[in-house]
């Protein structure tokens, strides 16, 4: 399963539910100000970390660059452009986005 | 692979709509089949011709209306969730007695069985939304 979430941490908790209910082996996409939720140095870092014991979690690489966090995100997460979306779409059987 | 894509958020708002695009775009990129764009809820109103954002911003409604010519999409936007928010094709202008419709040329607007059929027909159902 593909997890996408789209909203900051700091705004909403669909990251928590999110990781909370993803199971091992799944993927979470941070996406527009979901990225936030991929970034060092924040209350949800260590919960982030954690959970990249169990699942992959990817970050949209525009979405990041657009807000100039490139340079803050946590070791272990992987960026994607949109066809990278695409792809983790297809390779996955089903996509649920938190929204 | 066949993909269908469900639209919940209007344009320039957040930025779902600009998500939803970029990923259609790619997915065709890609040479993936897009079954149909259903816009529902607030994501009806990417479908209004009457949008005028500034010349040198991006024009969501013309930006979907120009990928729909390209790639022959079929991007249907939800009957109910128009209607509450004033968006009609001539069909609809005429049997609700309004003096003229709004509908962006590429979209049509129909019901929500559009949207299980594209989810019966499609490999990947995704939503983008708020």
């Amino acid at each position: 399963m593909l997890h996408t979430v789209n909203k900051s941490p700091f705004e909403r908790n669909t990251l928590e539910s999110c990781l909370r209910h993803a199971k091992k082996g799944s993927a979470v996409l941070l996406i527009e100000d979901g990225v936030y939720g991929a970034l060092k140095g924040t209350t949800v870092s260590g919960k982030v970390s954690e959970a990249m014991k169990s699942v992959t979690v990817y970050a949209l690489q525009p979405d990041i660059e657009a807000r100039g966090v490139q340079n803050r995100v946590l070791d272990g997460i992987k960026l994607v452009d949109y066809g990278g979306f695409v792809d983790l779409v297809t390779e996955h059987n089903a996509t649920q986005s938190w929204l | 692979m066949k993909f269908g894509i469900l639209v919940n958020e209007g344009p320039y708002t957040h930025e779902a709509s600009d998500t939803a695009y970029q990923f259609t775009k790619a997915a065709l990129e890609k040479g993936h089949e897009i079954v149909r764009v259903f816009f529902y809820h607030d994501g009806v109103n990417n479908g209004t011709r009457l949008t005028t954002p500034p010349q040198d911003e991006r024009n969501i409604v013309k930006r979907w209306g120009e990928l729909a010519d390209q790639h022959k999409l079929d991007m249907v936007v939800c009957v109910a969730a128009a209607q509450r928010r004033g968006i009609v094709d001539t069909d609809e202008a005429k049997r609700h007695g309004k003096d003229a419709d709004n509908i962006a040329p590429g979209f049509h607007i129909s019901g929500l069985g559009q949207l299980i059929d594209a989810g019966i027909k499609a490999d990947r159902l995704v939503v983008f939304g708020d």
